[in-house]
């Protein structure tokens, strides 16, 4: 009996073909490009219901943090990123499950588009990738250098050679579910920062 | 022609529009929807460039889709994923059964996928004893209220807040009459996470998979997604197997279009690739046909499989705004899946391709560039072959065929109405035969035809 895949496929080929476009090239192109995009990106991350902050170095980021009474409170935080303290080692957690009480997750952004605020993170050298849904606040930091003005050079920059989870995080989750309202914190973080650092 | 399973459009939309505070409501939200659409393209100058491109390789794909589904196969099971192929939704439903009982995986968290019920998946698992959650809140709340959803982005978008406080007074315990969306999405959010927590598995749907990298991206703000596969040791992902692209480097295409397209969003909160399972984890992906080889052969229709779901030809049709996704008794409801819905089964949804003034908005705003209002005419003409068009419309067409074909007649008949529409009486404009004067009023007739303007603009 023909498996379910030769007749699925063996059904299309039967077919008469149609008409074949080449592929076209979708990287290079006159895309987009802002004559700011520090400020394009800030305000979208603010229109996305974020903050954006833009800071010289770590150490402001740590000023800025223990500025908010949630980040003085919270009781379990996650950094992955050099220079801010971290509470535990995510290596000792056994289970995603252990990590339902986490407050804050700090973790370093590859980079960041201009055009519609997305950050690109991924879950290299992270056990756990549950972090970032699973955090109350997220928090990314990303050098101002590699900040970029649309999708077509950030795909420019990726390959997926390996087994791996890539995510364009952008803003906090949020739902319009209840009669188009926004809300902010649906599933996932309910408030997002985004520091961009020099370098 | 055969009595439909379940009642006609028009019918349903009668419906819903008897209670016009609602209908105007349900309009107006979605037009809310589609300029917020509109704000987002304009902000884009290379918006018709991407269009474009997006249909070229749309085409592409589809042309060479045996090929690519098998580049998929290679490169996901390359990646660890076991891949499954479903020849229709039975199929589909009992792989995903199999998956989960090899697994003895019992309480299940799903996000967001039309594919899953186009299957009716749900109702099959819990038959066999699985408990499955949907985790996008308007999914969720549709569940809750045992209705299909509405809409393929906002499922809910058809029921108001009090309704919504009520539901969840009632099966949560939530204050009652608390009406707030913020409070009631922060009771949902808490309801669900011991959900997310306790789930033995995930399920998600597919927005885009990558034939040459055999990984596949999904799209949500919520985060429910992710969150539903990040916990569990389980992950099935359910795919039409027109989900397909060639390359990862189209996505900057597609990622440009979605999020703007659905909701007016420069890009969705999250757009995870997933490429194989997590570290000691399993995933499994089911390709599913379901017809769609079928529609892939027809020459009129395959175009209607490069949609990528956005939801955007709903937002903007007249008559989904005004009728509401329910009155298409389809998976997917407006403009696309009218054209859809007959490919299934003409009998009891041919109606559906008349359930449109042929305006073209919808064609006008598809980010891939689907000509959606000729394919509904061409349906037309194709049901009347077929001979399942309602008698009232047959007599209709072939009046006005007999009409078109003689411009002394047309003529005529224009003069007729433009003297006769202003002083004829309501009911012989609006009666039961003309299904269109419902809910709407002509405008006043021009005091000259087209065609008597043309003339004397030409003279002068
Ligand atoms: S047909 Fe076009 S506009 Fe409609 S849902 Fe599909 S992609 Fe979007």
């Amino acid at each position: 009996m023909a498996t379910a895949k030769d007749e699925i496929l063996g059904a299309l080929r039967k077919q008469v073909p149609i008409e074949t476009p080449a592929l076209p090239e979708v990287l290079e192109g006159d895309w987009i490009r802002y004559a700011d995009p520090i400020t394009q990106f800030s305000n979208l991350i603010a229109a996305v219901g974020g903050s954006c902050f833009v800071v010289a170095g770590i150490p402001d980021v740590v000023a800025q943090l223990e500025s908010y009474s949630e980040y003085k409170k919270a009781k379990r935080v996650y950094s992955q990123v050099p220079g801010i303290e971290t509470h535990f080692d995510l290596n000792s957690v056994a289970s995603p499950k252990d990590l339902e009480d986490l407050d804050f997750v700090i973790y370093p952004g590859e980079f960041a588009v201009a055009e519609n605020g997305a950050i690109w993170v991924t879950d290299k050298d992270l056990k756990h990738r549950v972090i970032f849904f699973i955090t109350q606040h997220l928090v990314l930091v990303v050098p101002k250098s590699k900040l970029i003005h649309n999708m077509h050079e950030g795909y420019k920059r990726l390959s997926f050679e390996e087994p791996r989870f890539g995510l364009f995080v952008s803003g906090p989750s949020k739902t319009a579910d209840i009669e188009q309202s926004l809300v902010i914190g649906a599933h996932g973080c309910r408030s997002m920062q985004v520091f961009l650092i020099d370098g | 022609m055969n009595a439909p399973i379940h009642k006609e459009h028009a019918e349903l939309a009668t419906e819903f529009v008897h209670n016009r505070e609602r209908a105007k409501w349900h309009d107006s939200s979605l037009w809310f929807v589609r300029q917020k659409r509109d704000r987002q393209t304009h902000s884009i100058p290379e918006w018709e460039q991407l269009r474009e491109l997006a249909a070229t390789i749309k085409r592409h794909t589809l042309a060479k889709l045996p090929q690519y589904l098998e580049e998929f196969e290679r490169n996901a099971t390359r990646m660890g994923a076991v891949v499954h192929w479903a020849r229709d939704a039975e199929e589909h439903n009992r792989i995903v059964l199999q998956i989960l009982q090899e697994h003895g995986a019992k309480k299940i968290v799903k996000s967001k996928s039309m594919l899953t019920e186009e299957c009716h998946l749900n109702p099959y698992l819990e038959r066999n004893g699985i408990q499955v959650v949907d985790t996008d809140l308007g999914e969720w709340i549709v569940q809750l209220r045992n209705e299909p959803p509405s809409h393929i982005v906002m499922p809910a978008i058809h029921i108001k807040k009090q309704e919504i406080s009520e539901l969840f007074h009632d099966k949560l315990g939530t204050e009652d009459g608390n009406n707030d969306p913020t409070y009631l999405a922060g009771e949902a959010r808490t309801h669900l996470r011991q959900k997310f927590v306790n789930a033995d598995a995930g399920i998600t749907g597919v927005n885009f998979a990558i034939a040459e990298t055999g990984g596949f991206v999904v799209c949500t703000n919520e985060g429910n997604a992710d969150l539903g596969v990040s916990i569990p040791d389980l992950h099935i992902a359910c795919m039409g197997i027109e989900k397909l692209i060639p390359r990862a480097r189209d996505l900057s295409v597609f990622t440009r279009l979605l999020g703007r397209s659905a909701t007016g969003q420069p890009i969705t909160a999250y757009t995870s690739h997933f490429h194989g399972p997590r570290p000691g984890c399993k995933l499994h992906i089911v390709l599913v046909d379901n017809g769609r080889s079928k529609i892939r052969a027809s020459e009129d229709f395959h175009r209607s499989l490069n949609c990528i779901r956005c939801g955007a030809c709903m937002n903007t049709c007249p008559v989904y705004r005004r009728s509401g996704g329910h009155s298409y008794s389809t998976t997917v409801p407006g403009p696309i899946g009218s054209i859809l819905a007959p490919n299934r089964d003409a009998k009891s949804h041919g109606d559906l391709p008349f359930a449109c003034t042929l305006c073209g908005s919808c064609t006008d705003v598809c980010p891939v560039k689907i000509d959606i209002h000729h394919q509904l005419l061409t349906w037309r003409k194709e049901l009347a072959i077929q001979k399942v068009v309602p008698w009232t419309k047959r007599v209709s067409m072939s009046m006005a065929a007999a009409v078109l074909k003689r411009p002394w007649l047309y003529a005529l008949g224009g003069k007729v109405a433009r003297v006769g529409l202003r002083w004829m009486p309501r009911w012989m404009i609006y009666n039961g035969l003309n299904k269109w004067g419902k809910q709407r009023d002509l405008p006043p007739p021009p005091a000259k035809s087209f065609r008597e303007q043309f003339r004397s603009r030409s003279k002068s």
